[in-house]
């Protein structure tokens, strides 16, 4: 019945990605941006805490945990919070494997969930966003035409998390160019495929530190065996529900990052011989941030746990991720504003953060939990 | 465990409060709009019955806050046992101002004086004051004066005083109230009572502040003018005027002393602002599923799932009209249930009342502007709702107010530091 307390294992959860992300992730963070890369150890110490691959079940070898998406948003949130990149480059195998563990074949369940199981990150990726204006989760451009018992697809992928490095892409393509949902299948595509060209590191405006490629698929051959669900299309509005829940989770991090940091800079900055935060200018800014990063955690909350009791949440999912992207945007801009000029000069966080929360609105399927 | 599972308790009440909403409220509401000051007989004697009833006992007291109770469960797990008593509360008035938020006010009901017993009193103040709401032969109303023309959300600048008469034991009440709702049907119209607050020593500020019980037709007390409104009116909006009102000595509420009384008196809010927020939200959903409605009725579709930048600008408000009145119903839930489970909620409720009030006025602007001149006009109950969602951004605390609450909670200063 109705509560917002923490179970005990939600809360052990939380603790865990907390102290992972305090520790470990922010004071890194920084550097991670400047140097545009992720350290390996970083990496390799982010999957040790096993978050991603507990899910794997008995019989495949693994722990065999009910996959609950209010567990995965209270986690994503605290990981957001010490560094966006990082988090999004821990859940980049999660892209592939948690599709293939609700909705794959038995055969692509063996062949690539025990990946999940190793020490290090498993090399798995997925590819959503495409490189066009006006880019819609319901009219893919990227194609695939039926050709005898598989697929040939066509078109352009960016934004691929850990591309560089992976070795399997589950890339989603409109079968037979079909608009809508329904129509939309998952195709798993193994580098050095023919038809299959990985493109060099992107440079965007944040997330400078995650490594991001673009994709393109010229009448690249996938077996029926290598289509998700064993084709032609997949529940694409289900899985494009959890990766909703996760970005929502991702920017509360991250606003909530920003706005406790602005927070504890305005106690102590003073002006005009007093703290400006007893300026009601900056704390009801930062009150009313305080008040959304709430209202956008719960919005997020009710669809995971909407998700997690087997109800469809579509609507709820698309609603909260509009609220939330919105909700980033303004708390990391207030944030700066509220550092003025320091908050403008790249040794504080502030920067990174406006530069990471502007991109949840394009960050389509660009994580899942 | 995270759970937004709506508990069956929640869900039943809704369910036939609703019902009340739809049979009686809807059909009254414009006309009440149009007869200020006059009573709606059918939905105060419905009402009335339903009280006596017991339908409202849930109702009645469900503001005080429970301490919080362990009570091993079958799973072997010790779990805290939740009442839902401030949430039930909370469905039960989303409901009802769903159905028409000025006779939500209207109905013989407790209200915020009896809230402030509820939660204030003791046992034998309870036993006196709020028995009547279930047992007497006509209805009743209970009503909060607080705000005098001098002195609104600045509650630390009332001016009216209580002055302890040594010989006869009763205090004397000098001031006058404004604002007062259901005031007159408390203290003139029925055998209610107003709970006012005045000052014991004017030198001590917000300490010397206590709040009194007041009689219905108690000498000394004139109900002096009854306001014409924006919304609401339904509701009587009444000034009071108490000039040597003598009261007895017990139906002060709190410790009569000079202390710290004023954060007892405040503690009232952490219950009622989520009360009100959740009468926001009735009337919020209200003006969304019209719009909703109309808005498909003329061929218009709510695409969810499509890239944000290709719904239309009419599409995006919709949606985004929906966003808050979830969220803030989200926001109110909280707040109710950390009432419920013994969690002090003085953040949570200042944060589901300033949020919900800016939101639900947006909400409700949103409507009218949507539908343009059939918004406007009075064929429809929207322009009504805007007018009626308005007073939730200003009673009980205005949206300014709890932003201030919250502003001095999160930045841990005081209200020396943050002004």
């Amino acid at each position: 019945m109705f509560s917002l307390e923490l179970s005990e294992e939600q809360r052990m959860i939380q603790d865990t990605a907390k102290s992972f992300a305090a520790e470990q992730l922010r004071p890194r963070a920084h550097e991670c941006d400047e140097k545009g890369a992720l350290p390996e150890d970083l990496l390799a110490s982010a999957w040790e805490l096993g978050l991603v691959s507990a899910v794997v079940p008995e019989e495949l070898g693994g722990g065999g945990m009910k996959r609950s998406a209010v567990t995965g948003a209270i986690m994503l949130e605290e990981l957001a919070w010490g560094d966006l990149a990082l988090a999004l480059a821990m859940v980049a195998p999660a892209l592939f494997a948690y599709p293939i563990l609700t909705q794959g074949t038995d055969q692509q369940k063996k062949k690539y969930l025990p990946l999940l199981l190793e020490s290090k990150p498993a090399p798995l990726t997925a590819a959503v966003i495409e490189p066009v204006i006006n880019f819609d989760l319901s009219e893919l451009t990227c194609q695939a035409k039926k050709k005898g018992a598989g697929y040939l697809l066509s078109g352009k992928k960016c934004l691929v998390p850990m591309g560089s490095t992976a070795q399997s892409f589950l890339v989603y393509a409109a079968v037979d160019g079909k608009p809508g949902y329904e129509n939309v299948g998952g195709f798993i595509v193994e580098r050095g495929q023919k038809g299959l060209k990985i493109g060099e590191r992107e440079r965007n405006m944040g997330l400078a530190a995650l490594d991001t490629v673009g994709l393109e698929l010229a009448e690249v051959e996938v077996g029926g065996d290598a289509v998700l669900a064993g084709g032609p299309s997949c529940d694409f509005g289900k899985l494009m529900s959890y990766s909703r829940v996760a970005l929502g989770a991702l920017a509360i991090g991250v606003a909530r990052a920003a706005q406790e940091y602005a927070l504890e800079y305005a106690k102590v900055r003073v002006a005009f011989g007093e703290p400006i935060a007893h300026r009601q200018a900056i704390s009801f800014m930062i009150a009313d941030d305080y008040m959304e990063i709430e209202s956008g955690r719960l919005l997020t909350w009710e669809a995971a746990f909407l998700l997690d009791a087997g109800k469809d949440a579509f609507k709820e999912a698309y609603l909260a991720k509009l609220y939330t992207d919105q909700v980033v945007i303004k708390v990391t801009d207030d944030a700066v504003q509220t550092l003025g000029g320091h908050g403008y000069i790249r040794e504080h966080p502030v920067e990174l953060w406006l530069r990471n929360g502007r991109g949840f609105t394009t960050f389509d399927g660009l994580a899942t939990v | 465990m995270i759970s937004f599972e709506v508990p069956a308790g929640v869900a039943n009440v809704s369910k036939l409060v609703h019902g009340l909403a739809m049979g009686v409220m809807r059909k009254w509401a414009r006309w009440a709009d149009d007869h200020e000051h006059e009573r709606c007989e059918e939905w105060v004697n419905t009402m009335w019955s339903l009280s006596k009833g017991g339908m409202m006992g849930s109702m009645t007291g469900g503001l005080s806050r429970k301490k919080k109770e362990d009570k091993p469960k079958e799973e072997g797990e010790k779990k805290k046992e939740v009442r839902y008593q401030n949430l039930i509360m909370a469905a039960a008035v989303e409901e009802l101002s769903w159905g028409d938020a000025g006779l939500y006010l209207a109905m013989p009901f407790m209200g915020l004086g009896g809230a402030a017993v509820a939660a204030a009193g003791t046992e034998a103040q309870r036993e006196k004051f709020l028995k009547r709401f279930t047992t007497a032969d006509k209805p009743v109303w209970g009503a909060m004066a607080i705000t005098e023309p001098g002195a609104g959300s600045d509650t630390a600048a009332i001016s009216a005083t209580a002055e302890l008469d040594p010989k006869t034991k009763e205090w004397i009440l000098n001031g006058e109230k404004i604002f007062v709702t259901q005031g007159k049907s408390s203290v003139e119209d029925s055998e209610g009572f107003v709970v006012a607050w005045a000052s014991r020593d004017r030198k001590a500020g917000r300490a010397g502040i206590k709040s009194f019980v007041v009689e219905h037709h108690t000498p000394g007390m004139k109900v002096t003018k009854v306001e014409h409104k924006l919304g609401i009116r339904a509701s009587d909006t009444a000034s009071i005027v108490f000039e040597d009102c003598r009261v007895p000595y017990e139906n002060v509420l709190g410790d009569p002393e000079v202390k710290e009384g004023f954060k007892g008196a405040m503690a009232t809010f952490d219950a009622t602002r989520p009360m009100v927020a959740a009468s926001a939200i009735g009337i919020g959903r209200a003006a969304l599923e019209r719009c909703q409605e109309l808005y498909e009725k003329n061929g218009g579709k709510l695409r969810y799932g499509i890239n944000p930048n290709r719904l239309t600008s009419a599409e995006r408000d919709l949606m985004m009209m929906e966003s808050q009145v979830r969220v803030s119903r989200l926001l109110t839930w909280k707040a109710a249930w950390m009432a419920d489970a013994g969690i002090h909620n003085n953040l949570e409720a200042s944060v589901s009342k300033a949020k919900t009030g800016k939101a639900i006025t947006w909400v409700t602007n949103k409507a009218v502007e949507l539908l343009g001149p059939v918004g406007y006009s009075k064929q429809e109950l929207l322009e009504k709702w805007l007018r009626d969602a308005k007073i939730n951004d200003i009673f009980e605390g205005t949206g300014q107010i709890n932003t201030l609450v919250v502003a001095r909670r999160i930045f841990g200063l005081g209200s020396k530091e943050l002004r």
